[in-house]
């Protein structure tokens, strides 16, 4: 079992990271290795729509976004001391994360529900270019949302609160995105192996042979979708309160690219892939990013570089093949 | 009469000028296999094809047990009770043959929805895709991914899918290609118990088989059923002999 060693190794690396960095009190790297996990959260639920299901996704920035805008929008009204909706029902605000997310991830959850039922009618690049088209479209509501700050952005002047613990604090808002990812990988592994996982395998494996064992793909892949979506909002609502900032940024196709690449990156339909690429991306970024501004052109380069050479990314590197079954 | 399991109804298909199926009526009764034979291109698959829902008929009806299944999805049909092998076996290929047949055991059971619990670790679902593969005897060679698989071995782990869905009908296109003689011999005398707990309506270019199996032959030349008779009838039958038969003999 190389590769259940591989995973476990790859999940003690980040708290040890953040141990390591916060007794050296290096604090950027305790928000760097937050950052890492947030958005392997995002790759975590990306891989149960692209790795498990076969739907390769250009729109899951708007997942992201969304749950990006709950934390915002929440953050805006409680500091402004004004309520979400004032008529015909009040609605006040809340700091509360575990609300936001609810709100988020449902909010999300229907988004996704509606791209999944118009794009799923489709395949191929068709399926590609319409869930990129789709985004697009949130991206520009965004952008038009004056209330929230339009093409600026909403700032989070002060994060939201987990009961119990102190977000403000590095360490501990490290430790909630981490729990939130242990969450995420554990939810993905428990889907993929149900009935219901094996049936969206199929669905990517041999569309003809689900329907043929008398399961339709179609609303099978639509519900893999959703759930993909849903586990990428609840990261884009803790990447927006790591950054004390919800904006258009978060839902433009550069970061529907950035998600998927680093999914590519670690290995795609792993389970742990995404840590692997995550830790990888954030690594590459700050580094490169410190050199040149054009350190996105050396992501490529590693990038293809995978693609070309590590068929299977950086989990085919460390693990071998993966299994299936 | 009883009613037949499985009836089609003036069925007919056209691609562009090709009369691919031209009316095609014939009936699938309870504990019998109907033999399908006729020439490359006769249009078998394409009838097999209507049948089980992957291609759209222009015209005509398909029945199951009574019930009018014409607009149905492939999955609708398989639910109602149609098990379809293909010509060209349709598995996934990374993974072993068990998991496939695993899965058409799920497809039967229902389920699909369910996001607890492990499928692999799931007794009911292991015990029928195991009783599957034993029947066709696949079992030693289940655990390795499909792509491992000979061609023979291909068509039996799609047998075994066919098999664990337990279907209210089977229809199987040439499911013995590619199987040699033994594997030939195994699957005739499979078949011959099966068609006890389904009809069967066999595609098949290996005519030994066929008359040994069949209780009554359906031949179609150019989309159009020319005789449905008993083995006896059509061996006897001149235009069978000139359309199709003579060509091979
Ligand atoms: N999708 C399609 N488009 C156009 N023509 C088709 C299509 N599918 C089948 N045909 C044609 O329809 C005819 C019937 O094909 P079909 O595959 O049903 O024959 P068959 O009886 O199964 O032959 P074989 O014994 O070789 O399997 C052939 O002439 C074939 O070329
Ligand atoms: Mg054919």
């Amino acid at each position: 079992m190389r590769e259940a060693l591989v995973n476990f190794a790859l999940i003690a690396l980040l708290p040890l990271v953040a141990l390591g960095a916060q007794a050296a009190g290096e604090t950027y790297v305790v928000t760097l290795a937050a950052k890492a996990a947030i958005l392997a959260l995002a790759g975590v639920g990306l891989n149960l729509a692209l790795g498990v299901g076969g739907m390769v996704s250009l729109g899951h920035a708007a997942f992201f976004g969304i749950g990006g805008y709950a934390a915002g929008i929440a953050a805006h009204h409680v500091f402004a001391g004004t309520p979400v909706i004032g008529w015909p029902v009040t609605l006040e605000a809340t700091d509360q994360m575990p609300l936001i997310w609810l709100a988020g991830v449902l909010a999300a959850g229907l988004a996704a529900a509606a791209i999944g039922a118009v794009s799923l009618r489709t395949q191929g690049v068709h399926f590609i270019m319409i869930t990129l088209a789709f985004a697009q479209m949130v991206y520009y509501l965004g952008v038009s949302w004056k209330t929230y700050g339009g093409e600026d952005g909403l700032p989070i002047y002060l994060r939201n609160q987990f009961p119990g613990l102190d977000t403000g604090d590095g360490m501990q808002f490290f430790a909630l995105a981490y729990a939130c990812l242990l969450a995420g990988v554990a939810l993905v592994w428990q889907v993929a192996r149900s009935r219901f996982g094996q049936a969206l395998a199929m669905a990517r494996m041999n569309e003809a042979r689900l329907a043929a064992s008398g399961i339709s793909p179609y609303p099978v892949r639509l519900v893999g979708f959703v759930l993909s979506g849903m586990v990428v909002a609840l990261a884009g609502a803790l990447f927006a309160d790591l950054n004390g900032f919800a904006g258009p940024s978060m839902l433009s196709w550069h970061r529907s690219g950035e998600i998927m690449v680093l999914v590519i990156l670690g290995g795609v339909g792993r389970l742990c892939g995404p840590l692997a690429g995550a830790m990888l991306f954030v690594a590459l970024e700050t580094l490169l990013g410190g050199l040149t501004d054009r350190w996105q052109l050396f992501l490529g380069l590693v990038l293809l570089g995978v693609v070309l050479f590590a068929r299977g990314g950086l989990m085919g590197m460390l693990a071998g093949r993966a299994r299936h079954g | 009469m009883a009613e037949p399991v499985l009836s089609l109804r003036g069925l007919s298909k056209s691609f562009g000028a090709l009369k691919a199926t031209d009316d095609v009526s014939l009936d699938l009764r309870a504990g019998e296999i109907h033999a399908l034979i006729g020439p490359n291109g006769a249009g078998k698959s394409t009838l097999i094809g209507q049948i089980a829902g992957t291609i759209r008929a222009d015209a005509g009806e398909v029945w199951l047990a009574g019930r009018e299944i014409t607009g149905h999805s492939v999955a609708a049909r398989a639910r109602a009770g149609l098990a379809r092998s293909f010509q060209v076996s349709s598995l996934a290929m990374e993974i072993p043959a068990r998991v496939n047949v695993r899965l058409a055991a799920q497809g039967r059971a229902g389920g699909s929805y369910r996001l607890w619990g492990s499928a692999a670790r799931d007794a009911a679902l292991a015990a029928a895709a195991d009783a599957a593969l034993v029947r066709v005897g696949l079992s030693a060679r289940a655990d390795i991914p499909v792509a491992e698989l000979s061609h023979g071995e291909r068509r039996l782990a799609e047998m075994a899918c066919a098999l664990a869905l337990a279907p209210r009908a089977f229809l199987l296109d040439e499911p013995m290609a590619g199987l040699g003689g033994e594997g030939t011999a195994r699957l005739t005398d499979l078949l011959a118990d099966l068609r006890h707990e389904a009809p069967i309506l066999l595609v098949e270019h290996d005519m030994d088989a066929v008359f040994r199996l069949a209780d009554r032959i359906s031949v179609l030349v150019y989309g159009r059923v020319i005789l449905t008779g008993t083995p006896d009838e059509i061996r006897a039958s001149q235009a069978v002999r000139e359309a199709y038969l003579g060509e091979e003999a």
